[in-house]
């Protein structure tokens, strides 16, 4: 069962869930989907953790659950790809096609989570990072070249808020949608480590390192296919030094969902970059803010 | 206008029965008014007749809804939204905001649901109906104009081939019927009228936008009006439509009431709407395909998964053929029958107001 005895005092017994899960997606309305039920059953059999939630979302297992079957999936995941192809600013088709696609990833990433001491961390106490649980005010007052500062500054930059993020919808397993969920939201605080901007060479660029660090489909899939619309001048540039740097990076670096950003806003960025094992990026795409890659 | 106490006796029964909302009661009241006058005005034995039976109908089904109502009425009624049970006042907002998320998407996501089968439903709508130049229509949450479009055009084609015919029976006209035909032609073709109403704002922004891409200018107006409470007068209309709506209304009755108010005597009265399939392996076929694909197909389409969810289940929840039939039958129209379309996943019902 599990390795750390006390997570298990948080969760029932896996059999007590699975049959209460069982009875209460047989009483509500979602009868017809015979096929999700046998989705559901495989699920429940392989992991270890059940949500003790899962009552009181009627069937769901956390709020914005919609349980699908695998050829449900099967057609979203398509579906999502097609469409996110034709308008890549459908960013929900985007989600819809990583949270389809990205089961193994997400399992492999959870579990390099819990070997690591903060991702375990992380695992229990769930973070979330959203505008009204951030201190605005008081990370606004911390001296430049700290992450807290730098990631604020990023984001009026930028103009994004770390709120426009979707919910995880098609996820069967409550852990691995908090880490979906993890993942999204640190997206932007990813962008301040690599010191990359939000145009589509930075997007690709990140992609690439996300890419090279979890292994999701939609990341690999991103990262091949954004290139393809980059101008010449930028591919180039890609090509030669800021991809071979993100691949690099993402492979030798520590994994980035196991930080705890929350509890390290005052920590400078250089001294964050060095403790995960990442390069200062070798060209620096965002001179308005202050270089913090220079020789430090 | 004090009524004669057996008359008295019926309006008590009826009032008793649904006492539980104010409008319901006088709707009903007045209807079960109307009905008693027409079969004191009415000396045919034969409609007096019908109308007594009516009167006992709608006695009997009021009771019955009257029994549920008294056990809700001290808490708050609630109703269905989908398979979920909601307050009634909250459906009505609900369902709004489904068709406003959809609003946008939703006639590309009716091609894709039906592959493209609905537009053959609405054609045979028009078909049934068979409209003559000159009516008016009332497109009740008509939401994007499809069946008022089509009506345009079938009365608009209908007029120019009696024109055609006219012409072709009046090969040699004397002079005199010459200029008889100038003097007549200058009033113009009888216009025909469709008016367009629709709770939703959002939806009748999308049924403009298409008006103005398909160059239909005259005869069509767009109202924002709720069904259980129509903003127009009474014996106003030669038609009433309501395609795909009536499942959404939270009151079914109260909408039946307000259509045969607004209707002109011998209007007509005609709902689409899904209904129940009769066939089992379809409804196996059917009930996998609704279930499984459309939320999905909803997605990708529209990004909105609840709201197609939504619409599917509440295909469910609505009475079947012969339920409905009987409703509009209590609610006062005549010669009400209903024809099933592609096996029974949809139906058209029709009466009329006599």
């Amino acid at each position: 069962m599990s390795k750390v005895a006390g997570v298990i005092v948080n969760h029932s017994t896996m059999d007590l869930e699975y049959l209460s899960l069982l009875t209460v997606i047989a009483v509500s309305g979602f009868e017809p989907q015979e096929l999700s039920l046998s989705l559901l059953h495989s699920v429940l059999t392989g992991q270890q953790y059940t949500s003790s939630d899962s009552k009181q979302y009627d069937g769901r297992l956390y709020p914005s659950h919609i349980p699908t079957s695998s050829v449900q999936k099967a057609v979203l995941a398509l579906g999502s790809g097609v469409a996110a192809l034709k308008n890549p600013y459908r960013h929900d088709m985007v989600a819809v096609l990583g949270e389809t696609t990205g089961h193994q990833a997400l399992i492999k990433l959870r579990n390099r989570m819990r070997n690591d001491p903060e991702g375990y961390t992380i695992l229990k106490e769930r973070p979330r990072i959203r505008l009204s649980t951030l201190d605005l005010t008081g990370m606004s007052a911390l001296p430049d070249g700290t992450l807290g500062r730098e990631y604020l500054h990023f984001l009026e930059e930028n103009r994004v808020t770390p709120d426009s993020r979707a919910d995880v919808k098609f996820v069967d397993d409550e852990e691995l949608a908090y880490v979906m969920q993890r993942y999204r939201e640190v997206h932007d605080l990813l962008h301040t480590l690599l010191n990359m901007p939000t145009n589509m060479l930075g997007e690709v660029v990140v992609k690439m390192f996300e890419a090279a660090q979890t292994g999701l489909p939609m990341c690999v899939l991103g990262a091949t296919l954004g290139p393809l619309r980059l101008s010449v001048s930028r591919l180039q540039l890609l090509v030669q030094s800021l991809g071979p740097w993100a691949l690099r990076n993402g492979g030798r670096a520590r994994c980035f969902l196991s930080i705890f950003y929350e509890r390290r806003w005052e920590q400078n960025l250089d001294e964050l970059r060095h403790e995960l094992n990442i390069e200062p990026p070798p060209v620096n795409l965002i001179p308005s803010i202050k270089n913090t890659s220079s020789n430090s | 206008m004090k009524d004669p106490p057996e008359l008295q006796l019926v309006a008590l029964r009826v009032y008793d029965a649904s006492a539980y909302v104010t409008k319901l009661e006088r709707n009903m009241a007045a209807s079960a008014r109307t009905l008693v006058f027409r079969a004191l005005s009415d000396s045919t034995r034969n409609i007096h007749h019908v109308s007594r039976c009516r009167i006992k109908h709608l006695c009997c089904r009021a009771g019955i809804t009257g029994c549920r109502g008294y056990s809700d009425s001290t808490e708050g009624k609630s109703t269905h939204f989908g398979f979920q049970t909601v307050p009634e006042e909250e459906k009505a907002e609900k369902v709004y905001k489904v068709f406003e998320n959809v609003a946008k998407k939703y006639d590309v996501m009716n091609d894709a649901m039906s592959l493209g089968i609905h537009r053959l439903w609405k054609d045979t709508l028009l078909h049934t109906m068979n409209p003559q130049p000159g009516l008016r229509l009332l497109d009740t949450a008509g939401g994007t104009g499809d069946i008022s479009f089509r009506f345009l055009e079938y009365t608009r084609s209908m007029y120019d081939r009696q024109q055609r015919l006219r012409a072709k029976s009046h090969q040699t006209p004397s002079w005199q019927d010459i200029a008889d035909h100038y003097v007549s032609d200058k009033a113009g073709p009888p216009q025909s009228r469709a008016v367009v109403c629709d709770i939703n704002k959002e939806m009748l922004k999308v049924g403009k936008q298409r008006a103005e891409k398909a160059g239909i200018t005259t005869g069509l107006s767009w109202v924002v009006g709720d069904a259980e409470e129509l903003p127009f007068d009474d014996d106003q209309f030669d038609i009433y439509t309501i395609a795909f709506g009536i499942r959404n209304v939270t009151h079914i009755e109260q909408a039946l009431q307000e259509a045969l108010r607004v209707l002109k005597p011998g209007g007509r009265f005609m709902c689409l709407e899904f209904s129940k399939v009769t066939n089992p392996l379809l409804t196996r076929l059917y009930d996998a395909y609704s279930f499984q694909m459309i939320p999905v197909v909803g997605e990708v389409i529209a990004g909105d998964w609840k709201s197609y969810q939504y619409l599917v289940e509440s295909i469910r929840k609505f009475p079947d053929q012969e339920t409905f039939k009987e409703m509009i039958e209590d609610a006062g129209f005549f010669c009400v029958q209903y024809f099933n379309l592609t096996g029974g996943i949809v139906a058209i019902h029709s009466g009329f107001k006599l």
